[in-house]
């Protein structure tokens, strides 16, 4: 995983620690929770877009894929929160398969339609199953999840549940990319006819990291449901999907740090423009404008280029 | 012949109404240098790219070792023991000198995405052997110096060779050089000559698209000679040089 990487991991970790303990506010503990539950989904399509070279326009329909499986079979038939969560994971990964082997044969950018058309689908869907989902008002009475035998019932448990488990999808993907994989992905995004004139397998790679990525969005999806125990249709939106997509780039595509900053930054704003009402839309355009004009390679890659300037 | 390591026989391509490739036969035999010459548009890349499965032909068949490789994908050809380089170099842009060495050696290691992420001692041992073999590598283009640089700080000659070195990490039989030598100036082409034959001495056969004909000449052991797609003329270099076609085709008609 490198030295430099297990550094930043233990800074992050410390001020995870002492976090809750240095704050009271319960508003501030649960947006972070929001911050590593997106964080998770942006880790999955920072391994897509920024090393597989793909482009996914539907993870907030993954998202809602593991949310409602969660949500559905916990509240209506009485299964185990995790047994939902594993089924959620399963099915997922199904119709992650289901779209990317057809779409990840061909070059292109084909991926990014059918994920496009698919989340659609499965929007329309959460809305018109109304018996299962409840329809456009959503669901709730969703019950809460256990760890071992213990509760996770309260917001500061909950905030070193879900932290938890980023850090653990952290570690996998960071384990991931620095390794033979990694750099056949790499390979793929530079020049796809090269990494496969050198061997690079590049279908079958892109698309086992297409169902990585829609597995980490469905673990978020049930995390998430087990928080807010309500879930319903817009917040599985194509605007989600996109605002995704944004803490990907704005972040840095080729820095699985960066897609972390780019979750906590797309969290955390909203709620400080939430004056603006309906003119936040500005600012978010605004934002990916500037970073995309001068800073290509998102705020990592911007502030380590600054960084090192001011070093010389 | 017994030692032919890749057989073509009928090759036919044509993309939309232009045939590229007409009825094209040739074999190449093992460590041997074969060098494909022609004017620009003959159809030589072309050839590249059909053996290496970036697309199929419309009709004919490559034999690799005895084994039938049309239609088969670029990434399992490769595995088969076929590398290439390509005429706009293609590297890896976003990993350094020594990554781009190591990604050739994708075929012969093993670790998958389970034991990437559990990152087990299989992968570390296996990561070391990589480094070292792709250091060894380097070392036969002389780029061991600039192992930590990106690509796109190399001169383009350094570019070349490093291109050259990927390819030869994948440790193949057959080997294609596309225009390994334009870009580069009169010594450098030298040196490149010189380790395509010393590369042909690692028992790898090499088949050569190139415009220099003083490399071509000095190094080549068998030469065809495309014209828009068909081949006028096949032999030794000192017969090609004095072949009514091969000068009609690249003085023109007089």
């Amino acid at each position: 995983m490198g030295k430099k990487n297990s550094f930043t991991l233990l800074i992050l970790s410390v001020f995870l620690i002492i976090f809750p303990f240095v704050t009271t506010n319960t508003y501030y503990l649960s947006t972070m929770i929001f911050v590593g539950i997106h964080g998770i989904i942006a880790i999955g399509l920072c391994l897509l877009m920024g090393y597989a070279g793909q482009i996914s326009i539907g993870h907030a329909a993954f998202f809602g894929l593991g949310a409602y499986t969660s949500a559905v079979l916990t509240s209506r038939f009485g299964f185990h929160p995790w047994s939902a969560f594993f089924l959620g994971v399963l099915l997922s990964s199904v119709v992650a398969l289901a779209i990317g082997i057809p779409s990840l044969k061909l070059k292109g950018h084909y991926l990014a339609m059918a994920t496009l058309g698919f989340g659609e689908i499965t929007y329309i869907v959460f809305n018109e199953l109304t018996d299962l989902t409840g329809g456009p008002p959503g669901m709730g009475d969703i019950p809460r999840i256990s760890l071992v035998g213990f509760m996770v019932n309260t917001d500061v448990k909950y905030y070193f549940f879900v932290w938890a488990f980023l850090i653990f999808i952290l570690v996998v993907s960071l384990n991931l990319i620095n390794s033979r994989i990694g750099r056949a992905l790499r390979s793929i995004h530079d020049s796809e006819i090269a990494a496969s004139a050198m061997g690079v397998n590049t279908s079958k790679l892109k698309l086992q990291i297409f169902v990585i990525s829609a597995i980490f969005a469905s673990i978020a999806g049930s995390l998430y449901t087990h928080y807010v125990t309500f879930v319903s249709p817009s917040s599985f939106s194509l605007s989600f999907s996109i605002l995704l997509v944004m803490m990907v780039v704005i972040g840095g595509m080729h820095n699985l740090w960066g897609a972390l900053i780019g979750a906590g930054l797309l969290t955390i704003m909203p709620e400080f423009l939430r004056a603006l009402k309906d003119f936040e839309i500005l600012v978010y355009g605004a934002i990916l404008l500037i970073i995309m004009i001068y800073m290509p390679k998102g705020l990592i890659g911007g502030l380590g280029y600054l960084f090192n300037r001011f070093k010389k | 012949m017994n030692n032919t390591i890749l057989h073509a026989s009928n090759i036919q391509k044509s993309f939309g109404g232009l045939v590229a490739i007409s009825n094209l036969s040739f074999a190449v035999h093992e460590t041997k240098i074969k060098a494909i010459i022609g004017p620009n548009g003959a159809g030589k890349t072309t050839i590249f790219n059909l053996i290496t499965g970036i697309f199929p032909p419309n009709g004919g068949a490559f034999e690799f070792m005895g084994t039938r490789i049309t239609n088969l994908k670029s990434h399992i050809i490769s595995a088969m023991g076929v590398s290439r380089t390509f005429q706009n170099v293609q590297l890896f842009s976003n990993m350094s000198v020594l990554e781009n060495v190591m990604l050739g050696r994708h075929t012969r290691t093993s670790c998958g995405i389970m034991s990437s992420i559990v990152s087990m001692s299989k992968k570390k041992r296996e990561e070391r052997e990589t480094r070292e073999r792709a250091t060894y590598y380097l070392e036969i283009v002389d780029l061991c110096d600039r192992m930590n640089e990106y690509p796109e700080n190399l001169p383009f000659g350094k570019q070349r060779l490093l291109e050259i070195a990927r390819a030869i990490a994948t440790e193949p039989k057959l080997l294609l050089l596309d225009e390994p030598a334009s870009g580069l100036n009169t010594r450098e082409t030298q040196n490149l000559g010189r380790l395509i034959t010393e590369i042909r001495d690692m028992d790898i056969t090499i088949l050569l698209v190139e415009h220099d004909m003083e490399l071509v000449m000095d190094i080549s052991d068998e030469i065809i000679v495309l014209n828009s797609g068909r081949k006028i003329a096949e032999g030794l270099p000192g017969d090609i040089q004095e072949n009514d076609e091969v000068i009609k085709a690249y003085l023109g008609e007089d």
